[in-house]
């Protein structure tokens, strides 16, 4: 497996600049000869559509979804960052880059880092002269907010719906460029296959999921922004339709899979309230700004939080993390509340939660000014708990959300099979073994925007490929498989249904490799994984038929693939035998309990290469050369 | 709280295709928990008919937190179900009691035709995007964030209308099947900021003329729309389109 990551020569400062003019370019007249097929329509996706056929390419965007401006992306709540240094407190590109490396701890390619650092103030820019209504101050200019992992304040926010309002302002760039006849929306249709010819990746087949017809579409490059796999878990912050198939179907087509292991579980969730539960909801970092985290001292302490004096309660972060305090990072706040869970110091049913206080802030700021930063937060809370978070601590428990992990990328965001492009949540570049809050934004538009639409021309300029049309055989062959798939889920007509288990997959993976994970509790996973999947394709039930709107069929096949796809994650999670941000080997801590990491012999991405049903797939390495940031013990004391 | 499970006798639209006829079927359910949600529950429903050999009803879902705008029930007469400021997918089974009777049907409007069950095609509300819902900014070139001040009170004017989900629950509590808040919600957001002014005109015209030609009808003015909005948008809104429109049509 070809893993140059093509990283530029030179000062970390000047790399993406050179980069830029090194880059062949494709002229205005020739761009239009060139189609570019892009799945997803999240905020890489529809940003990088809008992008590339503005450029002159032909566009076809794809989404599962009714209409691309349901994806994902539109749940972010607290915010993007940007190193504006708007608020004169020492940020600089520098610095994100920097708090970002360290965040990920050190397992992130730090040249892509800093790019993301880079074009992170153009986003703002974009984005507000797209009418983006960012939260302004009474002097009329933009305001900001501090996220975990940070101590500037650089993030912009749209009251708690900053990934919906980026979201349509990508969206609305999109449906200008459907308007103007340059990109063509295939909405409600899911890739089921990539499609390589003699090495390259020239198509999708895609299912149309009303009619149920499976269709192939020819182009000259393939952009992935299909996002994260978090829902293997069954329960996390991911929608429902969120899924790894585009991702593991282009894996099992010879992309490498990188860090698959690298898995976050975001601290303030709504914990669980039932076995019937479909998802968890996530309430934004940002409420740490003004929430403090707290459990009972007094291990078993059943009274309600009002009668718990205030020398009998553990500000636990606050504690551990002084200098940080409520807004240490994820992986750290995550672990910490399951420590003193484990204890037996937790809060609510089953005594898995911990309370987000905003009684003092509250003291200190109002009513009003609390209600204006998170009013929108506070009724969701209590429209899902029935409870009053302006009275009663709100209770919270970390939930799988965001997946580091994805299809490998070079410099230029395309993988290891030419032609295919893999931007956002779905590529693992930026992030490391953690992402940082408020992150995600802004990659998933940085490489929308920013990066992908530069970098393709590296590849459509030089590849020199015969047109192809979904004719070839490769196309044929690849609609036939995707074809015979749906045949056999459907033919299979057994005793239960699929999300039985695809509950069951995703308690096995909590339970062994969430929060934490040790060589016995993976081990014990890689035997039950295929016992599982072996019953799946003998005892699942898909009713209905594949010539119709299905959409325990369309379930079906995407938890076919996260049973693949949980044994490569596992298989990481194993060899990875260290812990690093989001990944916690228990075997390797210090006597305090903070992660262990090795970089003497980890200092890597492990890729991993499919090598086909039955067989063990080969773990790759790409080494991290760290020039700029010179990796340290991660401390948020 | 209490946890004590209900029984329901539940009445759900089903149609088996596009321009199929449908017909409302009835479903008993029972250990039904007050923590559920309703689309936990209808999730519930479907495990027992997938059990029994039945097909599942189909719904649309994706984020279950209020804000995708893909979930889309009518309940008992009220899209969403009725309860301000919450889309099916937030609606709790702990407003609901034991014994209950509970219609389920999809959005009816003529401009979002059924493709199965509970699923209706909104795609009408793209192509109302695509004639005019957006700054004609392309990527590239735009001047500092913090070039252009912009007074709070017009920001939160424009992020109040921006609010919208796009569900479409408007529609379906219109009986004339308007989608005045839809579209007017979009054009008061960009309108009510330097960035959109431009185009401000233009907009409204071209908005309002790919309405018309989707088959949305004409806004009944009795702010049913408003009163089930999940996002709660205000009909000012409709106010300032028509104002707009007009001097739109003046010129």
């Amino acid at each position: 497996m070809n893993l140059d990551a093509k990283i530029p020569e030179g000062p970390i400062e000047q790399k993406w600049t050179k980069h830029k003019m090194a880059l062949p370019l494709v002229n205005p007249a020739n761009k239009r000869k060139f189609k570019v097929i892009v799945v997803g329509t999240g905020l890489a996706g529809a940003s990088a559509a809008a992008t590339l056929s503005e450029l002159g390419y032909q566009v076809e965007a794809f989404c599962f979804q009714d209409s691309p401006r349901r994806a994902h992306s539109i749940a972010a709540q607290g915010g993007i960052n940007a190193a504006k240094n708007y608020q004169n407190d020492g940020d600089s590109v520098r610095r994100l880059a920097y708090d970002t490396v360290k965040g990920g701890d050190y397992r992130s390619r730090e040249a892509n880092v800093y790019r993301l650092a880079e074009v992170s103030a153009n986003i703002i820019d974009q984005c507000v002269a797209q009418g983006v209504p960012f939260a302004r101050e009474y002097g009329g200019h933009l305001s900001n907010r501090s996220f975990g992992g940070a101590q500037v304040s650089r993030t912009f926010y749209a009251r708690g719906q900053t990934g919906q309002q980026l979201l349509i302002g990508a969206y609305q760039a999109l449906e200008k460029q459907v308007n103007a006849g340059a990109v063509k929306m295939h909405s409600r249709h899911e890739m089921l296959e990539l499609v390589v010819v003699d090495g390259h990746a020239r198509g999708i087949v895609t299912r149309d999921m009303v009619s149920g017809k499976i269709e192939a579409w020819a182009a000259d490059a393939v952009v992935l922004a299909t996002g994260g796999y978090g829902n293997v878990f069954y329960l996390s912050t991911n929608a429902k339709g969120c899924n790894v198939t585009a991702n593991w179907r282009a894996a099992r087509k010879g992309a490498g899979f990188a860090n698959p292991c690298y898995t976050q579980i975001h601290p303030t969730c709504i914990p669980q309230a039932g076995d019937y539960q479909s998802k968890l909801t996530l309430m934004s970092e940002s409420l740490r700004n003004d929430g403090r985290v707290w459990v009972p001292k007094k291990v078993g302490d059943n009274r309600a939080p009002g009668q718990i004096p205030e020398d009998e309660r553990d500000y636990y972060l606050e504690r551990k993390y002084p200098s940080f305090g409520n807004l240490a990072p994820r992986d750290i706040s995550s672990r910490a509340a399951k420590q003193v869970c484990d204890e037996g110091r937790g809060v609510g049913p089953g005594g898995r939660g911990v309370y987000l206080d905003f009684a003092d802030a509250i003291k200190r700021l109002g009513k009003p000014v609390i209600a204006d930063r998170y009013g929108n937060l506070f009724d969701m809370y209590s429209t899902i708990t029935g409870e009053d978070p302006y009275t009663v601590p709100m209770r919270i428990y970390p939930a799988v959300h965001y997946t580091m992990g994805g299809l490998w990328v070079d410099y230029n965001l395309m993988s290891n099979l030419p032609g295919l492009h893999v931007i956002g949540e779905a590529n693992f570049s930026d992030h490391g073994a953690n992402r940082l809050g408020a992150s995600a934004l802004m990659q998933g538009l940085a490489d929308g925007y920013f990066v992908l639409p530069y970098t393709i021309s590296a590849y459509l300029a030089t590849a020199k490929q015969p047109k192809v049309t979904s004719d070839h055989p490769e196309f044929k062959k690849a609609v036939d498989d995707a074809r015979a798939r749906m045949t056999k889920l459907l033919s299979i007509k057994g005793k239960r249904t699929v999300d039985s288990f695809h509950r069951e997959l995703g308690m096995l993976m909590w339970n062994k490799c969430g929060m934490g994970r040790t060589e016995a509790s993976l081990k014990e996973l890689l035997a039950a994984i295929p016992r599982l999947r072996e019953e799946f394709w003998r005892n699942v039930n898909v009713p209905g038929s594949a010539e119709s709107l299905n959409q325990a069929l369309e379930k079906a096949g995407r938890v076919a693939d996260f049973f693949e796809f949980a044994e490569v994650l596992a298989m990481d999670a194993l060899d990875r035998a260290e812990s690093c941000g989001g990944h916690f080997r228990e075997e390797h801590q210090y006597e305090d309990g903070e992660a262990k990491r090795n970089d003497a012999e980890y200092q890597h991405v492990s890729v991993w290469e499919w090598k086909g049903e039955g067989q063990a797939p080969v773990r790759h390495k790409e080494p991290l050369v760290f020039e700029s940031f010179k990796p340290s013990i991660r401390s948020y004391k | 709280m209490s946890d004590k499970k209900i029984k329901l006798k539940l009445h759900v639209y089903r149609q088996a295709s596009k321009g199929a006829p449908g017909e409302m079927k009835q479903y008993a359910l029972e250990d039904v928990s007050p923590h559920m949600s309703f689309l936990e529950m209808m999730d519930v429903l479907n495990e027992q008919l997938m059990n029994k050999g039945e097909e599942p009803i189909a719904f649309d879902h994706d984020c279950r937190e209020g804000i995708c705008g893909m979930c889309s029930m009518v309940i008992n007469g009220k899209p969403h179900g009725g309860h301000r400021g919450v889309t099916v997918c937030q609606l709790h089974m702990r407003h609901f009691n034991d014994g209950d009777e509970i219609f389920v049907e999809p959005w009816r409007a003529k401009a979002f035709p059924v493709l199965r069950d509970l699923v209706v095609d909104r795609q009408a509300f793209d192509r109302i995007v695509a004639a005019g819902g957006y700054v004609s900014v392309n990527t590239g070139g735009a001047p500092d964030a913090n070039a252009l001040p912009i007074p709070k009170k017009a920001a939160d004017l424009a992020m109040d209308a921006a609010a919208c989900i796009g569900c479409g629950a408007c529609v379906a509590a219109c009986k004339n099947a308007s989608a005045m808040l839809f579209v007017a919600a979009k054009a008061s957001h960009l309108n009510h900021l330097p960035q959109g002014e431009v185009e401000r005109y233009e907009r409204v015209k071209n908005m309002a003329r790919q309405m018309d030609e989707e088959g949305f009808g004409t806004c009944s003015n009795l702010s049913q729309c408003e009163a089930v909005c999940p996002k709660e948008i205000s009909v000012r809104v409709i106010a300032e389109f028509n104002r707009d429109l007009l001097k739109a049509q003046a010129k």
